[in-house]
């Protein structure tokens, strides 16, 4: 449509079909890596643990640059913003709750 | 005064993409509903918190490796995927200006998100007949409480987007409806990485 624009509004938030398969592509990947580790049983404890959350970031990551096209956001990066303040909030939501109610519990 | 009119109109008459300064009425509203998303994190986030805290609490009943059966989530987690994937498709279809495609593609998106929501349900009865309810445990509250509210964000969606393929069909692609056909693609994405972390956290650490 508007593809003889500047640059910077050429492909303003649309992705191409390559981006949505290598994205697509990625997501798959990193859904078989947690399967395959947990059906096998080849790690256990906290080596699986990490491997799993890493996967699991990795996917939000995939999603967020190559389905939601973060990265092509224009300059005041305001959707950025707001993801880094909703994701501070999360993280202190739970690793807060958990830090609380599982490693400070006082007699049980 | 005449003069800002003036400038007012013109303004509306070049096409948006030449207007740096002039902020895009449609563009604002994905914006508010990216905040909303980010509201959404945090319910999510909260519900997270509870589970994982009260996962080990099962008041005796079943726990997560006796009732995960973990071929239905797995499949269920790669048909929320390609959902995400079809959802895509259909914007870039969109931005093409090809609306048979765009409406076959959310078409798809639909049925895929039909599949996942029907799947849940059933995993969701099986559970209830072999006695694990809501009420059986602090972990199965957690659960039921996390996994259901997932699920009816999915169910919102489809409803949502049903009605958005009825109104492309009847108005055709306007800045409208392409504002919100990017709205509801952001929200399926975000209900797909919200899955992810459901299916890591929840059944697979819940059966390794």
């Amino acid at each position: 449509m508007q593809h003889d624009m500047s640059p910077s509004h050429a492909d303003k938030n649309h992705g191409s079909l390559k981006s949505y398969t290598i994205g697509f592509v990625f997501s798959i990947l990193l859904t078989i890596i947690p399967i395959t580790v947990v059906m096998s049983g080849w790690l256990a404890g906290k080596a699986s643990a990490i491997i799993l959350m890493v996967t699991a970031v990795l996917q939000l990551v995939v999603q967020l640059i190559f389905f939601m096209h973060l990265r092509e956001e224009k300059k005041p990066r305001y959707n950025l913003l707001t993801l880094i303040l909703g994701l501070i909030i999360l993280l202190v939501i739970v690793i807060g709750s958990m830090w609380i109610m599982m490693y400070n519990m006082v007699a049980l | 005064m005449a003069q800002l009119h003036d400038s007012g109109l013109t303004g509306h008459q070049v096409s948006h993409t030449e207007h740096h300064d002039h902020p895009d009425m449609e563009e604002m509203r994905t914006f508010g509903f990216w905040i909303y998303l980010m509201t959404d994190v945090i319910i999510f986030g909260t519900l997270f918190a509870v589970y994982i805290v009260l996962q080990g609490n099962t008041n005796g009943g079943p726990g997560p490796k006796d009732l995960f059966q973990m071929g239905g989530i797995i499949a269920s987690t790669f048909i929320l995927l390609t959902s995400s994937y079809t959802s895509g498709l259909a914007v870039l279809a969109m931005h093409k200006g090809n609306k048979k495609a765009l409406l076959g593609w959310l078409g798809a998106t639909v049925l895929l998100g039909a599949t996942f929501i029907i799947m849940e349900i059933n995993e969701f009865t099986h559970l209830v007949h072999e006695g694990a309810t809501i009420s059986t445990s602090a972990f199965l509250s957690a659960f039921f409480t996390l996994v259901g509210t997932h699920g009816l964000h999915v169910l919102l969606g489809l409803v949502w987007m049903i009605a958005l393929m009825m109104q492309i069909a009847k108005r055709g692609i306007t800045p409208v409806t392409k504002r919100k056909v990017n709205v509801i693609s952001l929200f399926w994405h975000f209900l797909d990485v919200v899955w992810i972390f459901v299916f890591t956290i929840v059944y697979l650490m819940g059966v390794s």
